[in-house]
């Protein structure tokens, strides 16, 4: 058995067979391997007796479920009014020259995804971003730099 | 001048009674009806944007019939500019959960989900810190009603009352043909209340309070306090309790930076109330709704770019199940664009002003609704700054 189908049959074990399952399922794959690729959504259909088309109807669906490999550290910058108009802008600027990618990209070591998202709820204290799930707000380029150096060297 | 300031209040934040769960142990010694008595008595309406009487929902659920009932904490809080759920999830969630199973006691669930929005995952550890408390007190009570988080991932739309149960039940997000109503056919198709964190919030401080005293703050039409998320330009953005019914000069007064030209109520899905009308808008349900965001805009902003900000949000976030939402997002966007960019003349916007006006009678939920709320108050208060 594959490390992925090994993964799927403890998803399986902890959450059970129903379709209510799914989604926890998927989030468990995208958690562990920053995507869900296409033979873990046909593993998931047959695990749950869906067809696969089903599977990848529900996780195409989420912004936060992926079916393209991501790096391991996924940024999300928001770019909802608020954040927007406290310099959004800058903050990607920043991220994008230190990692040379540009938003909707992977750096080539598969470490780092920079995306754009939707309303992070941290209006009063934009720009604010998600770093996987820790949210960092108030920043400023020199912030957003620290911080991404930091991942860059810690981890 | 102290008498213009709005006055504060402290109740969903304020600290919890000396006894852990006093209040959900009293309540629950009391009989199903006479909840249901104080809580229409206090014309407490949902606190998440709609405004639905809270009483009501509680008794139209109680009285479907069925055993498999189910109570659902609707904290997919993803409106731009509302941020007040996680705070009251951070600071007092035991008053979340405490409202949750009065509820349960009420209507007759067995079960309480709370739909955390993806972004807040963060959140997870201390909940369910709080959670195993809760359960533990449960058992001593012998009571059951268990509590569970479930996690969204990433979609504005499983805001929406059915979209969620969808998300919930393990599909796409895409919202239901309304009615049945979710208090007869909601989570599993079962009788269910779905109600915002802060509503239930607002039940356990009714149960505290009593109807009469919680009847004292807000007008007729909107009673009690109301947690504000203010952002945008002011000086001191965050998160604020105040009276509902408040007038939105009194507002601007208050948390505006001197030279606000515009307040945003109830996010992107709300209105745009210009200055020349701060004086004549009452924040409440006889007025202008909110579910809770005030954004201002000062003179530096452009309202066109707020618009298209807010339109490529919606275009993103459509579900794309319905056909006046879906396209309808797409062309308002593209519209204002080619207006500005002089491939339209000024007239067209009238023409995306009807198209906009006819989403709100044609699309299927709230999302495709609403957009015209924003679209219109925005070009008609700006129209030029929408050309120019």
């Amino acid at each position: 058995m594959s490390v992925n189908e090994h993964l799927i049959r403890d998803l399986v074990k902890k959450n059970g067979r129903n379709r209510t399952a799914l989604i926890p399922i998927l989030q468990g794959v995208e958690e562990a391997k920053n995507y869900i690729s296409d033979s873990d959504m046909i593993e998931i259909a047959k695990e749950l007796d869906l067809s696969a088309a089903q599977v990848y109807g529900t996780a195409t669906f989420y912004s936060f479920l992926s079916t393209e490999p991501l790096g391991k550290y996924v940024i999300r910058v928001c770019k909802t009014i608020t954040c927007d108009m406290h310099g959004k802008k800058t903050i990607i600027q920043t991220i994008e020259e230190m990692l040379k990618v540009k938003v909707g990209e992977t750096t080539p070591n598969k470490k780092f995804s920079l995306l754009e998202t939707n309303c992070l709820g941290w209006c009063h204290e934009g720009p604010a971003m998600l770093i996987n799930e820790k949210p960092y707000t108030g920043l400023t380029p020199e912030r957003v730099h620290d911080i991404i150096s930091d991942y860059i060297n810690k981890y | 001048m102290s008498e213009s300031k709005l006055r504060r209040v402290d109740l969903i934040f304020g600290e919890y009674s000396s006894a852990k769960y006093k209040v959900l142990e009293e309540t629950l010694k009391r009989s199903n009806e006479d909840i249901l008595v104080d809580l229409r008595e206090s014309n407490l309406r949902g606190r998440g944007g709609a405004g639905f009487p809270t009483g009501t929902k509680w008794k139209l659920a109680a009285d479907a019939p069925g055993k498999e009932k189910y109570v659902i904490c609707n904290a997919d809080e993803g409106e731009p500019g509302t941020f007040k759920d996680r705070e009251i999830l951070t600071r007092v969630p035991r008053k979340v959960l405490s409202g949750m199973a009065i509820c349960g006691r009420v209507i007759g669930a067995k079960k309480g989900i709370i739909y955390l929005r993806g972004e807040y995952k963060f959140l997870l550890p201390e909940l369910n810190r709080e959670i195993e408390q809760y359960n533990d007190f449960m058992a001593k009570l012998g009571f059951e009603f268990p509590i569970e988080i479930k996690l969204g991932s990433g979609a504005y739309i499983c805001g929406e009352e059915s979209a969620l149960f969808e998300s919930l039940e393990g599909y796409r997000g895409e919202p239901r043909n309304k009615p049945p109503y979710p208090t007869t056919h909601g989570y599993m198709g079962k009788p269910t209340v779905i109600n915002n964190v802060e509503t239930f919030v607002n039940v356990v401080m009714i149960m505290r309070l009593g109807p009469i005293q919680f009847k004292l703050l807000g007008t007729s039409d909107s009673r009690g306090s109301k947690v504000f998320s203010v952002s945008g330009d002011t000086p001191i953005p965050g998160i604020y309790e105040l009276e509902l019914g408040m007038p939105l000069d009194r507002f601007v007064e208050e948390f505006g930076d001197g030279d606000t030209k515009a307040v945003q109520v109830g996010g992107a899905s709300g209105f745009c109330v210009p200055r020349k009308k701060f004086t004549e808008t009452v924040i409440g349900f006889e007025g202008v709704p909110t579910g809770g965001s005030m954004m201002l805009f000062n003179s530096s902003r452009s309202m066109y770019n707020v618009l298209h900000n807010y339109l490529v949000f919606f275009e993103e976030e459509s579900c794309g199940q319905c056909t006046p939402c879906r396209v309808g997002c797409q062309q308002l966007r593209k519209g204002i664009l080619a207006v500005k960019k002089g491939d339209k003349n000024s007239h067209y916007l009238d023409q995306l002003i009807k198209l906009a006006e006819s989403m709100k009678i044609t699309a299927k939920c709230g999302l495709g609704q609403s957009v015209g709320n924003s679209f219109s108050s925005i070009v008609q208060n700006f129209r030029e700054e929408m050309i120019y």
